[in-house]
């Protein structure tokens, strides 16, 4: 459907910006503030009304395993159209999601062409989640990997105050 | 002078029925394991006042505070009162010029919490 290409062409354009404006910038200033960070924290900042907006009518979670799972299911197919495949966690904190088909990298490639700009893409989707989670009360640090197109995984590590 | 007081009664109701919301929360995977509602009911009766809670999944505590005379407000009437609440607050957390944890000034927000305070009346 045109409406799912609308987000990713914008998310597209978003990231150009973020690295052409980074390019004008004087390098004092580029230490401070790179383009990973400011997509990361605009993801945050939607991360955490999406969030807010999707919980709305679910009673509460029973724990941080029942929270991840709504995040796999429910709040990554009402934004990517789809679930995340695979939730491996340690049980102490660690969670790792695995989508096979992320949305945002399938018109890059499906093998290991443009691999090197994948990151890039991912920043956004990593502040995504670390916004939803902090908004529901568990703050944590969120890393992403990419090895072969378009499947990728995000790495949660929840922080324990 | 009287006013001043009679909203320091008020902030105080507030803050000490807090302490019955994280009681309430805190029960809930031990003893109310079925009964994961967000609405909390009445926290507790004072001889002026009825308190009741209601807390969201991103723990945002919505306390209303009723004068204990007024006896028509049912139940369900407390909950769709706290269902509008949530409903704006989630509209005032997806506006772009809202920085979450600053005191909300939505100007909508406002008005729906004004009218509700009218009706309830």
């Amino acid at each position: 459907m045109a409406d799912d290409a609308l987000f990713e062409f914008l998310h597209m354009e978003i990231v150009a910006l973020v690295y052409k404006e980074q390019a004008t910038r004087e390098d004092i200033d580029k230490e401070r503030v790179t383009c990973v960070s400011t997509l990361d924290a605009m993801g945050f900042r939607v991360g955490q009304g999406m969030i807010e907006r999707f919980t709305k009518d679910c009673p509460t979670f029973k724990d941080d395993l029942d929270l991840m799972k709504f995040l796999c299911k429910d709040f990554w197919s009402t934004i990517f159209k789809k679930q995340i495949d695979n939730l491996r966690t340690n049980h102490q904190g660690t969670y790792v999601l695995q989508d096979n088909k992320f949305a945002l990298l399938t018109q890059f490639s499906s093998g290991k062409q443009y691999l090197e700009e994948a990151p890039k893409y991912l920043a956004f989707s990593c502040g995504l989640i670390r916004g939803a989670l902090s908004n529901l009360g568990l703050e944590s640090v969120v890393t992403a990997e990419v090895s072969l197109m378009p499947s990728c995984k995000f790495q949660v590590v929840i922080q324990k105050l | 002078d009287n006013v001043c007081s009679g909203e320091l009664k008020f902030h105080y109701t507030v803050h000490t029925s807090l302490d019955v919301v994280e009681e309430k929360i805190s029960g809930v995977g031990k003893a109310l394991a079925d009964q994961r509602e967000l609405y909390l009911g009445l926290l507790y009766p004072t001889e002026d006042y009825k308190v009741y809670g209601y807390v969201t999944n991103s723990k945002v505590k919505f306390v209303i505070v009723v004068d204990s005379s007024n006896t028509s407000l049912r139940d369900n009437e407390i909950r769709s009162m706290f269902r509008k609440l949530h409903n704006s607050f989630t509209d005032v957390m997806c506006n772009p010029f809202y920085n979450p944890g600053d005191p909300i000034q939505s100007k909508a927000f406002d008005s729906i919490v004004s009218t509700m305070m009218v009706q309830a009346c």
